[in-house]
């Protein structure tokens, strides 16, 4: 029988943004040209170009971390540290202000659903701000050792997975903390970076405090290598981050990593079955699984397994793939061609390696790059799909007998992000959450943020947390 | 009219047990034995269900799929009066509502039952004839259900003898929250065989039984004993109908379904008085249960002012424009 | 004088709370300050190295399992076994590092007081670095530190107890096991140490102490997938940037080594306990 409930298109409207056809950079309070050739950010969804964006050269770098320098000596440095903080907090009202513009241009260049830019990035955005902006004037307070000063000049260098979120955990604790930022958003999703330039004119903020340079990989290099850079920060990969360890080596800079991930989502046989399979469904498929601590691992209790799995078909079959605007919509683009051609690479390696595909009946627009919910069962350890990070909608499911298995093949990886349990026992949430190596423990509830929760990965995860009290150590001299 | 008060008849006999469907047979066995069944239920997290909830009511419901919405909801409305100052006066003119809610409007559909206390359902029977609008009554010592097991079933029976197609009946939440489940699906059993051919409603009274976990096993309980549908709340308790009860009774037809084959309806009550919140429900229904559920055989909202703003909402989508409470009939 | 012949101390290296010698075979000439023969110490070699890891990864989930108390106690008893050995832990800092008796004592003194010092941390540093996070939602959640894993430690080449006991003592009390190259000129109070640690009540494999060259096993150390942190305070200072290149690999935590070998008497804060720490936070709901 045909669903007599079919819900109408419900479109955001688009016309709270108005996208300039091109974008120059913000460097020392100005929108300057780049020197290097300008790069276009399409909308994933549709593969229309949005806007055509400079490239920020090494000389482009140079100007824009000189300009952070001379801002963190002669005006943000010296400022009162309640000044800063009353910066900070404009911004985060600036933010609130603006949210639903926020909102349509993220989904538009990220190609993320609009119900989850409007309820989930751009208010934990602000609501970083808010936080780090009630730092500013209390950081002797903040127990991390005598007399706490500013590192100076930050180079931040974030992804394109949650362009505005990633950059507010970084600008807001850096500036927090005192320091100035030159940030490098991700070349596919420059976007909402640079309407948050405007946000930082719009709040009198001091030219130099924020600089914004975009570009692609070489940009990122000249940022994270320039030599007056004091402290590195990076989201991303766990091959970049490697190569940017080496990069800083031996240098003075300070740096803080947040990289891959493969988390496990331990479901044990007294699991809420519901809320799990929810937490299932929200861990892998929020934002099309472009998630670093997605919980692309399912390790499920072998005596349930089969009831899951079916409960998470039938929910996975009422997810709602199309339109990123649509208010309806759960499952919105894969943000780039390139991240597309990964996802179909390692979805046909796991179907190659012999374990089972699912998907459920789901039309895919004809332009755009997407991507339906996968699932694999019968997953072995050793498959590749077990193994490496997807960052896509795809879920491997593994199964365990005792919690000892749970907590082995859960620790099984190189990575130590995050991880998932699911179980009614008390005593077994805390002994299995001891024995996880992983930097963030959701027990009967996943992918939860907040800007008072230390973020942040175990092992080749990367080093380093943001948010919370933990967060400002990374950018403080003398914090311990 | 049959008189059944007799306070010096004999007590009326208890009915054989009514076997549970398949594959529980075994879980009516004892007291024990069924808490052993109701607590091995996968248990709900508070937290999850309302964060899914939550999720859901951001459904943005537009145009044709809020007409079709709309008309829906009004024809799973139990258009409910359940005062003290209830007169047949009153009854006839909510029978009046339910077959025309909208009097300047033909195509708007009639709701699916009135609801009423069960010495009123004749006059709710007579006004209704010949219009295909159930008469459901309130039984069993409606809202407390504080009476012995003999005034209740008389109780039903008396609404049934007075014409009532549907029962709601509430279980005993004394029983259920003392551990005495097998009490409560006796009873349950036992108002089932004094329905006759009245569908059974089984409300369980989910703002006293509190949690989350204590719905899942009342939606079992009961679905267990018989009930045709399991409803959420008297309307005398607050809170009554919320999202996440409803989530949780729509999980558990869900799964009973799965479980034995048999469909069992859903009915939320008190507290649905916008548009908003109906289609809210919907929604849920929608996603959790699945369409099977989106009929009047399946699901209804007990209500009475709902219907009103309903009727607003849809005057709204018709002329374009917005209307007020003088354009539609006073309860 | 006594014509007594000396009995010669064979040294050996301290590894999974034993004494092997190193499986190359190899040992090297210690002198004293002023280049006079102490004795012949083992030459660590890149398999020693390796079997180290080993040790060092087997012995982490006791260490780090055990009770953050029962950390405390077993390292305030080597502070006790060390007071023990004081007299032959002067002597052996004054022999290699050519202080004179009072010097040395205090260097002994100060390097006991140390290891005592971070003895008393393993039960605060939950409530010093941890905590509860007051989040926007019904959820209880909180962070707590857990040390990172297998450390490896190239000890200060210079200050060859305090300086030891400085870089040694707070990857343990955080919960971690270590791999320590040890001072390659002045060795043998490393070896004390490890007859100290071998008879506290320390599980073997928590440290593992070769001696060697930290030029010749650093590289190792610091390019093994199953070390997750190196301190490069003994690194020679032209290999220090190499050994971070090689430690990004497997994104090893990395303390760099300081320009010069810093005074270690100072007060040394947290610096050298956090960034063997990682923090875990964990989220759950509240709901009836």
């Amino acid at each position: 029988m045909t669903n007599p409930f079919q819900y109408a298109p419900a479109p955001e409207s688009r016309s709270i943004v108005d996208v300039a056809p091109s974008h120059g950079l913000f460097v020392d309070g100005e929108f300057v040209d780049g020197t290097g050739t300008p790069f276009k950010t399409v909308n994933p969804a549709t593969e229309e170009v949005l806007s055509e964006i400079a490239c920020a050269s090494d000389a482009d770098v140079d100007r824009a971390v000189k300009a952070a320098r001379r801002a963190f000596t002669r005006t943000w440095g010296p400022m009162r540290p309640a000044d800063r903080g009353k910066y900070l907090f404009r911004i985060a009202r600036l933010l609130q202000e603006r949210a639903r513009e926020f909102a349509v241009l993220e989904s538009l260049d990220n190609g993320k659903p609009i119900r989850e830019s409007r309820d989930v990035d751009v208010p934990l955005a602000a609501a970083h701000f808010f936080y780090h902006a009630g730092w500013a004037d209390k950081l002797d307070w903040a127990g991390l050792g005598p007399g706490p000063r500013p590192l100076g000049v930050a180079g931040q260098v974030i992804p394109w997975n949650f362009p505005l979120l990633m950059l507010a955990w970084k600008v807001a604790p850096a500036l927090a903390t005192g320091n100035t930022v030159v940030l490098k958003p991700a070349e596919t999703t420059p976007l909402t970076a640079l309407l948050f330039a405007e946000v930082c004119r719009q709040a009198d903020l001091p030219p130099g405090v924020v600089n914004i340079v975009t570009g692609a990989g070489e940009t990122g290099r000249a940022v994270v290598e320039h030599a007056d850079v004091d402290k590195v920060a990076f989201t991303g990969s766990t091959e970049v981050g490697r190569s940017i360890a080496r990069a800083v080596a031996g240098t003075r800079k300070r740096l803080t990593l947040e990289l891959g991930g493969k988390a496990a989502n331990i479901v044990f046989d007294d699991a809420p079955v519901d809320q799990a399979v929810e937490g299932i469904v929200q861990g892998i498929f929020s934002n099309q699984g472009h998630v670093c601590c997605a919980g692309s691992r399912l390790l499920v209790q072998e005596n349930v397994h089969d009831e899951v799995i079916a409960s998470l078909q039938r929910r996975i079959g009422t997810l709602r793939l199309g339109d990123p605007l649509d208010k309806n919509t759960d499952i919105g683009a894969i943000n780039s061609a390139e991240q597309l051609a990964r996802i179909r690479e390692l979805v046909d390696v796991g179907e190659a390696e012999g374990a089972h595909r699912w998907q459920p009946a789901c039309e895919l627009p004809d332009r755009g790059f997407w991507f339906p919910p996968t699932v694999f069962t019968e997953v072995s350890p050793a498959h590749r799909i077990a193994r490496d990070e997807v960052f896509g909608p795809v879920l491997s499911v593994l199964t365990f007998r005792t919690p000892d298995e749970a907590v082995a093949k859960a620790n099984n990886t190189t990575y130590g992000l995050s991880a998932g349990v699911w179980t009614e026992k008390g005593s077994r949430i805390l002994a299995v959450t001891d024995r996880l190596r992983a930097g963030v423990v959701w027990a009967n509830t996943f992918n939860k943020f907040d800007p008072t929760s230390p973020f942040g990965g175990y092992k080749q995860s990367g080093y380093g947390r943001e948010g919370g009290r933990q967060g400002l150590a990374a950018y403080l001299e003398g914090a311990q | 009219m049959t008189h059944v008060l007799d306070p010096g008849a004999p007590a009326a006999a208890v009915p054989p047990r009514r076997e549970p469907p398949a594959p529980y047979r075994d879980v009516t066995r004892s007291d024990a034995a069924f808490r052993a069944f109701l607590h091995g239920l996968p248990g709900v997290d508070q937290v999850g269900a309302e964060a899914r909830t939550a999720v859901l009511a951001t459904r943005s419901i537009k145009t044709t799929a809020k007409a079709w919405a709309i008309d829906t909801a009004i024809s799973m409305i139990d258009l409910t009066t359940l005062e003290g100052a209830d007169t047949p006066g009153k009854v006839r003119s909510l029978a009046a509502k339910a077959r025309r809610p909208d009097p300047t409007d033909p195509t708007c559909p009639p709701v699916a039952a009135v609801c009423v206390y069960g010495d009123l359902a004749g006059v709710a029977r007579e006004a209704l004839s010949g219009t295909g609008i159930n008469v459901a009554a309130v039984a069993t010592a409606f809202p407390s259900g504080r009476a012995s097991r003999a005034v209740k079933l008389a109780d039903v029976r008396d609404a049934v003898a007075n014409g009532a197609d549907e029962i709601d009946m509430v279980i005993d939440r004394g029983a259920f929250l003392a551990g005495r489940h097998r009490d409560v699906y006796d009873e349950i059993v036992a108002v089932r065989e004094a329905c006759g051919d009245a569908h059974l409603k089984v409300i369980l009274e989910t703002g006293e039984l509190v949690t989350l976990d204590n719905v899942r096993r009342a939606s079992w309980l009961a679905m267990l004993a018989g009930g045709d549908f399991i409803k959420t709340s008297t309307g005398k308790i607050s809170p009554a109908a919320t999202l996440p009860v409803c989530l949780v009774m729509m999980e558990a037809v869900r799964d009973f379904r799965a479980a034995t084959g048999r469909q069992v309806g859903v009915k939320p009550a008190g507290g649905i008085r916008t548009t908003k919140d109906a289609i809210r429900h919907l929604v849920l229904v929608n996603e959790v249960a699945g369409p099977d559920w989106l009929t009047p055989d399946w699901f209804r909202i007990g209500a009475s002012s709902l219907l009103n703003d309903l009727l607003l909402q849809r005057q709204k989508l018709h002329t374009g424009h917005y209307s007020g409470p003088d354009h539609v009939s006073v309860d | 004088m006594s014509d007594r012949l000396a009995v010669r101390k064979t040294y050996k290296l301290y590894l999974n709370g034993a004494f092997p010698r190193s499986e190359s075979g190899r040992t090297y000439e210690v002198t004293d300050a002023r280049g006079g023969f102490l004795a012949n110490a083992a030459q660590a070699s890149r398999k020693d190295a390796r079997d180290a890891v080993v040790a060092a990864r087997a012995a982490f989930g006791t260490w780090s399992g055990a009770t953050a108390y029962n950390r405390g106690q077993v390292l305030y008893r080597v502070a006790e076994v060390m007071e023990g050995r004081h007299a032959q832990f002067c002597e052996e800092v004054a022999a290699g590092e050519g202080l004179s008796s009072s010097r040395a004592r205090a260097a002994v003194d100060a390097a006991i007081d140390r290891w005592v010092w971070y003895a008393g941390w393993t039960d605060k540093l939950g409530a010093v670095l941890g905590g509860a996070n007051p989040v926007a939602g019904a959820y209880f959640d909180f962070s707590l530190p857990e040390p990172t894993g297998v450390v490896a430690v190239l000890a200060p080449q210079r200050s060859s107890l305090l300086g030891l006991v400085s870089v040694l003592a707070p990857v343990l009390a955080g919960g971690n096991t270590a791999v320590v190259v040890t001072s390659r000129a002045r060795p043998l109070p490393a070896v004390t140490l490890g007859e100290v640690l071998a008879t506290s009540d320390l599980p073997g494999g928590v440290v593992n102490l070769l001696t060697g060259d930290a030029g010749e096993l650093g590289p190792w150390l610091a390019e093994h997938d199953d070390v997750d942190a190196v301190d490069l305070a003994g690194a020679p200072a032209d290999r220090a940037m190499e050994l971070e290149r090689l430690a990004a690999g497997s994104i090893k935590r990395v303390v760099r080594p300081p320009a010069e070998e810093p005074d270690w008497s100072a007060d040394p804060g947290l610096g050298r306990l956090t960034p063997f720490l990682e923090t875990k936070t964990v989220w759950h709901p509240m709901g009836l």
